[in-house]
């Protein structure tokens, strides 16, 4: 009898508990997290699954999102392309989330995005990509190109009166529409053609020899001749190795890179990189308050010897902007998010305020920093103010005409101005 | 054997088409520092005019970056030469000031110890801490002026090949004021090469000359040279010259230059195709033993690479402060650790497995895994930083055109050295004598009285530790990291199979020709295409020929 009752009791509490514990569960944001944390892009997107860990812990030390707690919910997509959409449906359908932060690389983006607008999830994209895109569901806080590759040539021909453009990159996506755009830009600012060499390189490429020699010759004629670089990865260390063997130093001829941040440079030693440019809206050298406190904060997250980057800013900016555009709609459901994220303000980490706009793409200042031999960044050329993120290029004649606003009336990712109607309507 | 190359075949397609990652592979740092913006204090006229080095050096620790190079351009002025070490060291990123006395010391680090030197009285202060001391930045147009300033305060060096340079610095920016100083030197100068340096400086100002005359004498002497200025001033005068005589001189001047530059570029090409030859050969000779002469498909061969890589890095963590002669020691650890490993696999895994090819392959890949997430999990899947020695950086300079980059000399010579060695093993020892024994023959060696297990675990660790060798090499040209191996597997069986199975010649003859003609198709094509080209080349070459280039003949090639 004794026996029964202790049973029926701990019966009763368990039953109890369980309740309790789904009640919790009912009671929690969810915030899905999309990175990589194995295979090829696992030593950069882990960072980023970092950063979101961090800032979900440090918006439920503040008290949560709508009186809720927030619960960070991890995939692991293994740098698997079509895993990326498997992964996707399996956070919004089978976990639910509320949101998601996540990819790195374009063609893990391409892969989610229509598993995203099938189920209407919300996702934010924190890296610099090619442009050339707008989705309903997607919030994109890195860099169009207009807000890296177009600035830092601007720096480049005004500045340092770079007269010759060799536009070097890894053979994919991202650097052969960036390079179409600024061929596209270069030339209407009257560089001749034969003023312009292009180059693409297989992934991991290491072998330099004749590309450095190349680069080489081209610069010898006389002419101020500047590299452009969107080679990615594994491939600049023997790039940059092989600049210096050949002697070329950063005045001969400056390579301004748009995949070389504060964690590339730290895998090297970077004595025959310091005076090479990269363009961010970031760098962890910038001297502010709020920069401060972000590096103290991650650094006491990780490891002392950890750095801080670009994309990283992008994913601060974009969980801020998300959980300010939750308080303000007062719900978690995509569309009135959606609506509520445009005109969202925040402040950079490097002064200033980012501000979404229509498109999805965010308004931030560009920096211009040269490689320092302790592998950080000096600034040495900034916008005046910030620079609106542009979904289609202006520069190309496909996506001349196109805009996107995703505020009514419109309400669409590729409209047309010049037909004015939308294509994705069609 | 034929349908093993089809899948190994299959093998290197597939893995050349798969998507590979796009974006940046990062790493840890270890640095924190972040720079920050000096107080801004401008020169002010008055500061300026009562110039002595002593306040320059002390203004030059207050300025904002982008005002810093009136105070270099007083500094010069003032200091004359005793200012050249203070521009050397902030040349070189070496220029600190103390931050409680505005003192500037040059300073040098080993292991984060820092050890200063006052600028100007070269007089040692003994070793500070790092956050006594405040870095003197620079940029790129500092970087300009400061080579350029140095080149002038050089010209009267005692020794002549630095006089050399600095004229050579001195052609890219000709100013009336350079023109008049090398003027000045010239009649003093003994030297035949610095002589003629300083007269193309001079043919090159001459030929600004309103005077048609002089141009066409300034024409003649630039013809001779192969230096880009003067080949860029001809193109001009070609082009544009408003003298008839003038243009004629010019563009013959330009052709013969041209001429001689193509051949030049040709010689060049043939290095970098030898100097990829070697890579090749490298990473491949230690399969021609493997694969070419045990017959045991090795897919774990670029995973002995890695750990020779990998041995270097760690020979370098050992031994930090003697950089220079890390190499030498690496190279027989290398040879020590993947060879070790290798044997183990032999032992523990392959012997096991003779005679069924398909159940090797599969349990090497499985074993090129297994070490692959080894390192990860031991050293960090982030790329290790492997140092480069100075003797081993920079290139050799042959004129103005040519240069070969010494990385690739030596590695090219370290490539023929250990082959060469190889040849040596396998023809003049015992151990060479059995080997050749047992492959030939296994039935009959064991008859023979050869102990052919151990014959067969001591050619895989001789295969697997000249692969470590080459990760040594390998770690000076490109990323130390867990998928360094899987980058040459697949060149490494291209060489192999293309020279032909067990023939070492072979293995030499094809790993220069692949070189050679990748270098050569690459101009053309683009590298992308080249290495296709020559994918698709190999493939169809084997359809014909499925014995490589040089076939084993006889008995033997059964």
């Amino acid at each position: 009898m004794k026996l029964k009752s202790i049973a029926a009791g701990v019966a009763l509490s368990l039953g109890a508990s369980v309740i309790s514990i789904s009640a919790m569960a009912a009671e929690t944001i969810k915030v899905g997290v999309l990175h990589s944390l194995s295979g090829t892009m696992a030593i950069s997107e882990t960072t980023l699954k970092d950063t979101v860990l961090m800032m979900v812990e440090e918006q439920n030390k503040k008290g949560g999102l709508l009186g809720k707690q927030l619960e960070a919910v991890v995939v692991d997509p293994a740098s698997n392309w079509p895993l990326f959409a498997e992964k996707t449906r399996e956070l919004l359908t089978k976990e639910e989330v509320d949101v998601i932060f996540g990819c790195w690389t374009s063609v893990s983006r391409k892969s989610a995005l229509p598993v995203l607008e099938e189920l209407n999830g919300l996702m934010f994209y924190p890296v610099q990509y090619e442009g050339e895109e707008s989705s309903k569901n997607v919030f994109y806080t890195g860099a169009a190109p207009n807000q890296q590759a177009i600035p830092a040539v601007d720096y480049l021909a005004n500045d340092l009166e770079v007269e010759r453009w060799v536009l070097a990159g890894t053979d994919y996506v991202y650097p052969r529409t960036t390079n179409k755009i600024l061929e596209a830009y270069l030339k209407s600012k009257g560089v001749a053609a034969e003023d312009i060499m292009i180059n693409y390189t297989p992934f991991g490429h290491s072998d330099w020899q004749s590309i450095v020699s190349d680069i080489k010759k081209f610069g010898s004629e006389g002419k101020k001749t500047a590299v452009v670089s969107t080679i990615n990865g594994d491939a600049n260390v023997p790039f940059y190795k092989e600049l210096g063997n050949q002697g070329i130093s950063s005045e001969d001829i400056p390579v301004v890179a748009f995949s070389v941040g504060e964690e590339e440079l730290s895998g090297l030693d970077t004595k025959p990189l310091v005076g090479h440019l990269a363009a961010w809206n970031y760098f962890q050298s910038v001297e502010n308050d709020a920069n401060s406190a972000f590096i103290k904060q991650w650094k006491a997250h990780t490891s002392e010897e950890r750095v801080t980057n670009d994309p990283m800013e992008a994913t601060y900016i974009g969980f801020n902007m998300w959980a300010n555009a939750v308080t303000k709609a007062g719900t978690t459901e995509v569309d009135a998010v959606e609506q509520a994220m445009i005109g969202q303000k925040t402040p950079n980490l490097t002064g200033g305020v980012a501000v979404m706009n229509k498109n999805h793409h965010l308004s931030k200042p560009v920096l211009i920093g040269e490689i320092q031999d302790n592998g950080q960044f000096e600034v040495v050329w900034e916008t005046d103010g910030v620079v609106a993120g542009d979904a289609w290029s202006d520069f190309l004649p496909g996506s001349k005409s196109l805009v996107s606003d995703w505020t009514s009336p419109t309400k669409c990712g590729n409209y047309n101005t010049e037909t004015k109607e939308c294509i994705a309507a069609k | 054997m034929r349908r093993l190359l089809a899948i190994l075949c299959c093998y290197v397609v597939a893995s050349m088409v798969s998507v590979q990652a796009n974006e940046p592979v990062a790493a840890i740092n270890d640095n924190n520092v972040t720079p920050t913006v000096p107080a801004s204090t401008e020169i002010t006229q008055t500061e300026a005019d009562t110039v002595s080095v002593e306040g320059l050096l002390v203004t030059l620790t207050k300025v904002k970056l982008s005002k810093a190079l009136p105070v270099l351009k007083q500094l010069e002025k003032v200091g004359g030469a005793q200012i050249l070490p203070m521009f050397e060291s902030m040349l070189a990123g070496d220029l600190y000031f103390v931050k409680s006395s505005k003192e500037v010391v040059a300073v040098t680090k080993v292991n984060g110890e820092i050890t200063a030197q006052a600028i100007l009285t070269q007089q040692s202060l003994g070793q500070l801490d790092s956050s006594l001391v405040k870095k003197i930045r620079v940029n790129n147009k500092l970087r300009g002026y400061l080579r350029q300033a140095i080149a002038r305060l050089q010209i009267s060096n005692s020794d002549p090949a630095i006089r050399l340079d600095a004229v050579k610095a001195l052609l890219k920016n000709l100013s009336d004021e350079t023109v008049a100083t090398l003027t000045s030197v010239r009649p003093n100068e003994g030297d035949e090469d610095v002589l003629s340096m300083i007269d193309l400086a001079l043919a090159l100002n001459q030929s600004n000359s309103a005077i048609a005359h002089e141009r066409l004498a300034a024409v003649k002497v630039l013809a001779d040279s192969l230096e880009n200025e003067a080949r860029n001033k001809l193109t001009k005068l070609a082009d544009n010259d408003s003298d008839a005589k003038v243009k004629a001189a010019a563009s013959k001047a330009l052709k013969s230059i041209n001429q001689r530059i193509e051949f030049y570029g040709f010689i060049d090409q043939l290095f970098f195709g030898l100097s990829l030859g070697s890579v090749l050969l490298l990473a491949a000779i230690g399969l021609a033993i493997t694969f070419g002469v045990m017959g045991v498909i090795n897919m774990a061969h670029g995973e002995m690479i890695m750990l020779g890589a990998y041995t270097t890095y760690v020979v370098q963590l050992m031994m930090p402060n003697a950089i220079e002669y890390s190499l030498w020691v690496a190279i027989p650890m290398a040879f020590l650790v993947s060879g070790l490993v290798g044997v183990l696999i032999e032992r523990g895994v392959i012997r096991h497995l003779h005679g069924r090819p398909l159940e090797t392959l599969l349990a090497t890949f499985g074993i090129s895994l297994i070490l692959q997430q080894l390192v990860r999990t031991v050293f960090s899947p982030l790329n290790r930083q492997v140092a480069s020695p100075e003797w081993i950086s920079g290139s050799l300079e042959i004129n103005p055109i040519l240069s070969l980059t010494l990385n690739r000399l030596y590695i090219l010579a370290f490539a023929l050295l250990v082959f060469g060695l190889l040849l040596i093993v396998l023809r003049k020892t015992s151990l060479g004598l059995n080997v050749r024994a047992v492959s030939q023959n296994r039935d009959m060696a064991k008859a023979m009285g050869i102990k052919t297990d151990w014959v067969d675990a001591m050619t895989f660790g001789l295969g697997s530790g000249i692969a470590g060798i080459a990760g040594v090499a390998l770690s000076q040209l490109t990323n130390v990291g867990p998928n360094l191996g899987q980058a040459y597997i697949i060149d490494s069986f291209m060489v192999v199979v293309f020279g032909g199975v067990g023939n070492l010649w072979g293995t030499l003859v094809a790993a220069f020709s692949l070189g050679i003609a990748n270098k050569f198709l690459e101009p053309v094509t683009g590298a992308v295409l080249a290495s296709i080209i020559v994918l698709v080349f190999i493939i169809l070459f084997i359809q014909k020929r499925p014995k490589g280039l040089f076939p084993q003949k006889g008995r033997a090639a059964e």
